[in-house]
C-alpha cells in the first residue's frame, strides 16, 4: 500500500511543483522513488516528528503541498498536539501519511502497532481521515483526494501484493464501497483487514448465511446517509477493525445506529486490550484478537446464534 | 505607522511608548494578566513592526512573517498591529471580550496574524517551514520568531534548531526574549539553560546578545544578511514587566491583573 501511493504520489508530483514529501528519517525502501526523482523536495528530518508536522504547516502557509510520512503511532501521536494546532487549527493541507494500520509492524511491537490511530485522529473536526484497504484502494485514494484544501490522514498499510477481492481499487470521494449485501448480517471493514472480512464474508455464504460487506474507507466526514441506509436494512451489523474497540469504526457504527434509532445490533471486532508482552506477525496478532478469517467466521455465527 | 528617516530611534521610542500604555488600558480594562510577559518585548515589537520587517500589506505572500511563539504575550503584538493601522481601536478594544478575535493568544483569522500560537515550542517549528517555503520559492522574505526563554524548556524547539541549523536557513531569524521568568519561578531555579546564546550557538546558529530594550542594538541585530548561511538567533535580555516598577522581576505578574491603584501608577511610569 504505501509503495503504491508513493508510485502515485511521484506521477502527482511530475505535474504539481507544490508537492514535497517529508519523513521522519522513516520510508526505507519506500520513499526512493520520490527522493530520487524530487531531490529537492524531499526532506528527511531526521527522527523529530512534532517538527515534521510543524515544518509542513509552515510550508503549506506559504502554498505548498507537503505531505509527511512515519510510522503511524508516531506521527499521529507525538506530533499530535502540532497536527491539532498547526493544519487544523490554521486549515492548511497538510498531508499526514501513517504506516502500519494493526499489528502490521508485527515483531516489532506494541510501540509500532497502529492500534488507536484513528480513535484519536476521530475526534479532531475538519481532519479528513482516509484508510485504504488495499494497494490498490490506497493508490486511488490519492488520485481522487490530493487537491483537497482541507488537512487529510492517510494511514496506510504495507502490503503492496494482497488485494482485497471485489474491491478492484475503487474508491470514491465521501463514500464507502460496497461489496456485497445481505439480509442476515451486514459486515463493515477498515483497513487491510477488510481481505479477512471478505474471506469470511464468503464463508458464511458457504453457510447459508447472507452476509454484505461494506468497506469503509473514508472514516472522516463519515458517509453517514450511506451507512445508515445499510445498517436500516440488517439487524446485525459486525464492524472489523485492526484497531481498538473504542474510537474507531465500531464507534462510528455505534454512534449512527444509536443517533438515527435504527435497530441493528452492533457487534465490534477489533482489539480489546493492550497487545503487550508476546509479539508475533500480524497473522498471529490479529487471530489473537479474533481477527483472523476463522476468527471473524466465529464472532459472525455467534452474533447471529 | 511611518517611521521617520531622520531619526528612527525616536519615531520606535515612541512606538514603543503607546504599545506599553494599549497593554495596561487593555489589559486593565479586559481585567486579565500576561502583562509582565507582553512588557518585555515592547521594544522587540516595536523594532520589529517600526521597522525591520518588510511587510507592505498583511495580505501580501511574499510579505515578512511574524510569529509570537510565546503566545500569551499576544496583547503586545495587537498593540503593534493597532500602531501600523492594520487594526483599528474599536477592534483592539475587544481584547478579551466575548465573540472577539483578540484573546490572549493570538489567532491568524486576525488580519496581520501570520500563524495562531499559544501552545509553547511550536512556533519555531511553523517559521522553519515558512522560511524553507520561501527559500523552495525563490523568495527573498525573511521570517522571525519570538520565542520565550523558558519556551526552551521544550523539545519540540530543539527539533527545530536542529532543523534550521542542518538546512542552513538565513532567513530565519528567532528571537529569544530571556526575561529570566516563567510561571510559577525565575527561569533559573525550574530549568536552568543559561547561557542561552551559548547553547544555539553550539547547535549552529549566528548569535547576537542585545540588550531587549536598546532598540539600536534591537535593530542592528535584527537586520543581519539573510541570503545565506547559517540562521540568527537574536538572544534578548530583558526585563519581565518592563517599564512598571512594581512588576518587573516580579514572578506574580505572570498571571495578575491590576488593580486601580497599580493601573494607575503604571501609567504614570509609562508615560514618563
Amino acid at each position: 500500500m504505501r509503495r503504491a501511493f508513493i508510485r502515485t504520489l511521484v506521477d502527482l508530483a511530475d505535474s504539481d511543483e507544490r508537492i514535497l514529501l517529508l519523513t521522519g528519517d522513516l520510508g526505507f525502501t519506500v520513499v526512493e522513488p520520490f527522493a530520487d526523482r524530487f531531490p529537492g523536495r524531499f526532506f528527511n528530518v531526521g527522527v523529530a516528528e512534532q517538527n515534521l508536522v510543524g515544518l509542513a504547516t509552515g510550508l503549506s502557509e506559504s502554498g505548498l503541498l507537503p505531505f509527511v510520512y512515519s510510522i503511524a503511532t508516531f506521527v499521529v501521536m507525538r506530533a499530535y498536539e502540532f497536527i491539532r494546532n498547526g493544519p487544523l487549527a490554521h486549515g492548511l493541507p497538510v498531508r499526514i501519511i501513517g504506516v502500519g494500520g494493526g499489528f502490521e509492524y508485527s515483531y516489532a511491537g506494541v510501540t509500532h502497532y497502529g492500534v488507536d490511530d484513528i480513535g484519536v485522529m476521530r475526534v479532531q473536526p475538519g481532519l479528513r481521515i482516509i484508510a485504504p484497504a488495499d494497494h490498490e484502494q490506497a493508490a486511488s485514494a490519492l488520485k481522487a483526494t490530493w487537491q483537497i484544501a482541507e488537512p487529510i490522514y492517510y494511514r496506510l498499510g504495507k502490503d503492496d501484493v494482497n488485494a482485497v477481492p471485489g474491491l478492484n481499487g475503487r474508491f470514491e470521494l465521501d463514500r464507502a464501497q460496497t461489496l456485497g449485501s445481505g439480509d442476515d448480517l451486514l459486515v463493515l471493514a477498515l483497513g487491510s483487514v477488510a481481505r479477512q472480512a471478505a474471506e469470511a464474508v464468503g464463508r458464511l455464504a458457504a453457510q447459508g448465511v447472507s452476509a454484505g460487506l461494506i468497506v469503509v474507507d473514508t472514516v472522516n466526514p463519515p458517509p453517514v446517509d450511506q451507512l445508515r441506509r445499510a445498517l436500516g436494512a440488517v439487524p446485525v451489523a459486525m464492524t472489523v477493525e485492526a484497531h481498538y474497540l473504542i474510537g474507531g469504526l465500531g464507534s462510528l457504527v455505534s454512534e449512527i445506529v444509536a443517533e438515527h434509532g435504527l435497530r441493528c445490533r452492533v457487534v465490534r471486532c477489533g482489539v480489546g486490550t493492550m497487545p503487550v508482552g508476546r509479539i508475533g506477525s500480524d497473522a498471529c496478532m490479529s487471530a489473537q484478537y479474533g481477527l483472523s478469517t476463522e476468527g471473524l467466521v466465529e464472532s459472525a455465527l455467534r452474533a447471529l446464534s | 505607522m511611518i517611521v521617520s528617516e531622520r531619526d528612527p530611534t525616536m519615531s520606535l521610542t515612541a512606538l514603543a511608548r503607546r504599545i506599553r500604555r494599549a497593554v495596561l488600558e487593555q489589559s486593565k480594562r479586559a481585567g486579565v494578566g500576561h502583562i509582565g510577559s507582553a512588557l518585555s518585548i515592547v521594544e522587540i515589537i516595536s523594532a520589529l513592526y517600526g521597522q525591520v520587517m518588510r511587510v507592505s500589506d498583511p495580505d501580501d505572500p511574499d510579505r515578512d512573517r511574524f510569529i509570537l511563539s510565546k503566545g500569551h504575550a499576544a496583547l503586545a503584538l495587537y498593540a503593534a498591529l493597532r500602531a501600523r493601522g492594520w487594526m483599528d481601536d474599536d477592534t483592539l478594544s475587544t481584547y478579551c471580550s466575548d465573540r472577539s478575535l483578540l484573546g490572549t493568544h493570538p489567532d491568524y483569522r486576525l488580519s496581520g496574524i501570520d500563524f495562531s500560537t499559544g501552545s509553547l515550542g511550536q512556533g519555531l517549528s511553523f517559521g522553519a517551514g515558512a522560511a524553507l517555503a520561501a527559500r523552495l520559492q525563490h523568495s527573498d522574505r525573511r521570517v522571525f520568531v519570538l520565542v520565550s526563554d523558558a519556551e526552551c524548556n521544550e523539545g519540540s524547539v530543539w527539533e527545530s534548531v536542529m532543523f534550521a541549523a542542518q538546512h542552513q536557513l538565513a532567513n530565519l531569524v528567532a528571537i529569544v526574549d530571556v526575561n529570566g521568568q516563567q510561571a510559577l519561578d525565575h527561569t533559573h531555579r525550574v530549568l536552568d539553560l543559561s547561557p542561552l546564546e551559548t547553547r544555539w550557538a553550539a547547535f549552529g546558529w549566528r548569535t547576537h546578545l542585545v540588550n531587549g530594550h536598546h532598540l539600536d542594538e534591537l535593530l542592528h541585530a535584527l537586520d543581519q544578511p539573510t541570503a545565506s548561511g547559517a540562521p540568527h538567533v537574536v538572544v534578548a535580555r530583558t526585563v519581565f514587566g518592563k517599564g512598571v516598577s512594581f512588576m518587573e522581576g516580579q514572578v506574580r505578574w505572570h498571571y495578575m491583573p491590576m488593580d486601580d491603584d497599580e493601573y494607575l501608577q503604571a501609567l504614570r511610569e509609562v508615560d514618563r
